[in-house]
């Protein structure tokens, strides 16, 4: 593993929304790491808060109704929680910028994209105020060039309407990766397209990243994305992280229930039919599971998950599930290394 | 010999979306939704329909339940013309021929409880007697409990509202049952739940399906046959296992390369030669030749010239390509004589 300091920290980050009939605790103590260079993916179903992550690692979550009630975030060296106004701006543009899962949402549809594109330029970057219009106008131009967009001189003078959904999501990834940011958090940037299309920009994004040496974190409920961008996974059930692994190991042996469950749904070009998926639905937050939240569905129950929430255990160094299932392992595994000292 | 139930020849729907010209000479501009397509869906099967947004697929199943008028071509339903000119298609067929829609929020009322929505299509279809015990029946077949009856759609789940819109499609006894992206607005495990529902209530009323969606790859998991359309037209025709194991056209290569996949086996099935470029272009005005020639790796000069033809290449797998049709190509060469253009 890499010895230099995690790019970003997140530690035991608790989110709950106050909303009218009671109070949703969605985060549950939420950690998560990733070290620069580092493609990391975060997979679950909709509604098990990867959304929400996020949003509390950028502060854009607005309070109220969101309760950030305990936990640290570290950017680069620099609590996120603690910072103010015009220093959280400078880690928005320059540390981490976001491309959003609707490029059609994304994009202001009464400027054109030539005036979205350099105002981002313009307050962003670290040199941007400086620069003079041409400037930021050549910017613009390479930067759409880098997105494989073809006769950027006209697309800067043609409002979002005017493109095609990929045409969009490029111009999206282009100015997010236009200031050169440490950490670029992917929200689903192809599920609103079609598959050919996002084949193309999942694959463009590949390569900026690439180039550019940018960390990613990808937020995405397609398994088989994950699996073809990423180094390393962590799958969301209902704000927990039940399981963390290399990209490989997930997909060749995975330990949670959960994720068991959640690769096995996925209809495979192969054949041989579809499981029976997984029984019930993603809790009320109103009111969650005591214990393990995962409890009430999970098919190899025991006593202790109603009662205990389960801590990471380790199974490998880069492969760790919250889960009792594994309890005695480690315990094993612990014993075993006494002994052979 | 199984019949067929739904056969399509020579299909076409053209939008008339403004005019060119002064009032004299004006010309009508028109989108080619659907430009001639002809299959045919056997009595009993799940007939796979793939292709990326604006190919025509929704048009098709809105045709043939009667919400769209065709602008040329015939559908017949067991050997029957549903279109007689202007006349009202009757009862009968309306009942033979239901539908589920992609998006379970915007298809059921939100202002009506289960109970309205199931008992609207046994108004029309079925005595006034014992009314309750129909509904309760629709309910119990899809593995609802009755108290749901008073429940408000805003109450459900996506894939439970998607169930109850199931419900209401069987309620009138259907034979063919036209599902229009039914599980792509929901996750992979609640869809797993709802295509299990679907093949269940298949073997249980021997009902056929025409199965419209974009995920090829849950397609290999549920139809026996498939077929491809790009752009208004139908490009490949195969059965199921047969399509992918050998895979013709370049579209469809395109399409299958382009899935992502959770396993190495799944990556064998991947053509690999053929990289995704370019976006399907507007319907309006298309260039002559092959709709399919901007994007093909394989062009030659022909295709921008000239349309090709429907051609059985093996056993009941249709391909509509130059490359198959034509004298002394790559892959030509194997093609009896009789099909050549």
């Amino acid at each position: 593993m890499n010895d230099s300091k995690p790019l970003l920290d997140v530690k035991n980050l608790n989110v709950s929304f106050s909303v009218y009939g009671g109070k949703l605790c969605v985060l549950d103590g939420v950690n998560f790491f990733m070290y620069p260079g580092e493609k990391v993916g975060l997979v679950g179903e909709t509604g098990c808060g990867k959304t929400t992550t996020m949003k509390a690692i950028l502060r854009v979550l607005p309070t109220p109704p969101a309760i950030i009630s305990s936990g640290s975030i570290h950017f680069d060296g620099k609590d996120i929680m603690g910072l103010k106004v015009d220093e959280l701006l400078r880690v928005r543009g320059r540390g981490i910028s976001m491309v959003f899962q609707d490029p059609t949402a994304a994009l202001n549809p009464v400027f054109t994209i030539g005036e979205q594109f350099e105002n981002v330029i313009k307050f962003s970057s670290s040199s941007g105020k400086s620069l003079t219009k041409k400037d930021i106008h050549q910017k613009a131009i390479s930067a759409l060039k880098e997105v494989s967009l073809a006769d950027p001189e006209r697309l800067l003078q043609s409002y979002p309407i005017q493109l095609s959904g990929g045409m969009r999501q490029r111009v999206c990834i282009g100015m997010a990766l236009s200031t050169n940011p440490k950490l670029l958090i992917a929200d689903e940037p192809g599920t609103s397209l079609d598959v050919t299309i996002q084949d193309q920009v999942l694959r463009l994004l590949r390569k900026l990243v690439e180039d550019y040496n940018t960390s990613v974190i990808l937020i995405t409920h397609t398994l088989g994305i994950v699996r073809e961008t990423t180094n390393r996974v962590y799958v969301m059930y209902a704000g927990n992280m039940v399981e963390m692994a290399a990209t490989h190991k997930l997909f060749l042996k995975p330990l949670h229930p959960y994720t068991k469950a959640l690769i096995s749904t996925v209809p495979r070009l192969t054949g041989g039919g579809i499981t029976s998926g997984i029984p019930g639905r993603i809790p009320d937050y109103r009111n969650p599971p005591t214990g393990c939240r995962f409890h009430p569905r999970c098919p190899n129950v025991m006593d202790i998950c109603s009662k205990e929430k389960p801590s990471v255990f380790n199974i490998e160094p880069d492969h760790g599930v919250a889960c009792f299932l594994y309890k005695s392992d480690i315990t094993n595994m612990k014993e075993k290394a006494t002994k052979v000292q | 010999m199984i019949d067929d139930i739904l056969t399509i020849t020579n299909l076409k729907k053209h939008f008339v979306i403004g005019h060119t010209g002064r009032m004299s000479g004006r010309n009508p501009i028109t989108v080619k939704a659907i430009d001639g397509i002809s299959f045919s869906i056997r009595e009993g099967e799940t007939y796979g329909l793939v292709g990326e947004s604006g190919s025509g697929k929704s048009t098709v199943a809105y045709i043939a339940i009667g919400m769209y008028l065709p602008s040329s071509g015939s559908i017949r339903f067991r050997n029957q013309e549903l279109f007689r000119g202007k006349e009202k298609r009757s009862r009968e067929f309306k009942k033979a021929i239901q539908i589920v829609f992609q998006d379970p929020g915007s298809s059921l009322n939100p202002r009506q409880n289960i109970k309205q929505i199931l008992e609207m299509p046994l108004r029309v279809t079925k005595s006034e007697n014992n009314r309750m015990e129909q509904i309760i029946y629709l309910l119990e077949i899809v593995g609802l409990p009755p108290e749901y009856m008073y429940k408000n759609p805003g109450m459900l789940s996506g894939g439970e509202k998607q169930i109850v819109a199931i419900a209401r499609a069987l309620a009138t006894n259907p034979s063919l049952v036209i599902l229009d992206e039914p599980t792509s607005a929901l996750d992979v495990s609640v869809q797993a739940k709802t295509i299990n529902l679907l093949l269940k209530l298949q073997k249980e009323f021997q009902l056929s399906y025409m199965f419209i969606t974009h995920d090829l790859s849950l397609m290999r998991n549920v139809s026996n046959r498939v077929a491809i359309m790009y752009l208004g037209k139908i490009c490949e025709i195969a059965d199921t296992i047969d399509f992918f194991r050998n895979p013709l056209h370049p579209y469809t290569q395109m399409l299958l390369s382009a899935i992502p996949v959770i396993n190495e086996e799944e990556e064998k099935l991947k053509p690999e030669k053929v990289i995704s470029t370019g976006e399907i272009p507007s319907p309006v005005n298309l260039p002559p030749g092959c709709s399919f020639h901007s994007r093909c790796p394989f062009i030659m000069n022909i295709c921008k010239q000239v349309d090709p033809v429907m051609a059985e290449i093996e056993e009941n797998h249709v391909v509509r390509c130059h490359l198959f049709t034509q004298p002394g190509s790559e892959n030509g060469t194997s093609v009896p004589s009789n099909m050549i253009l």
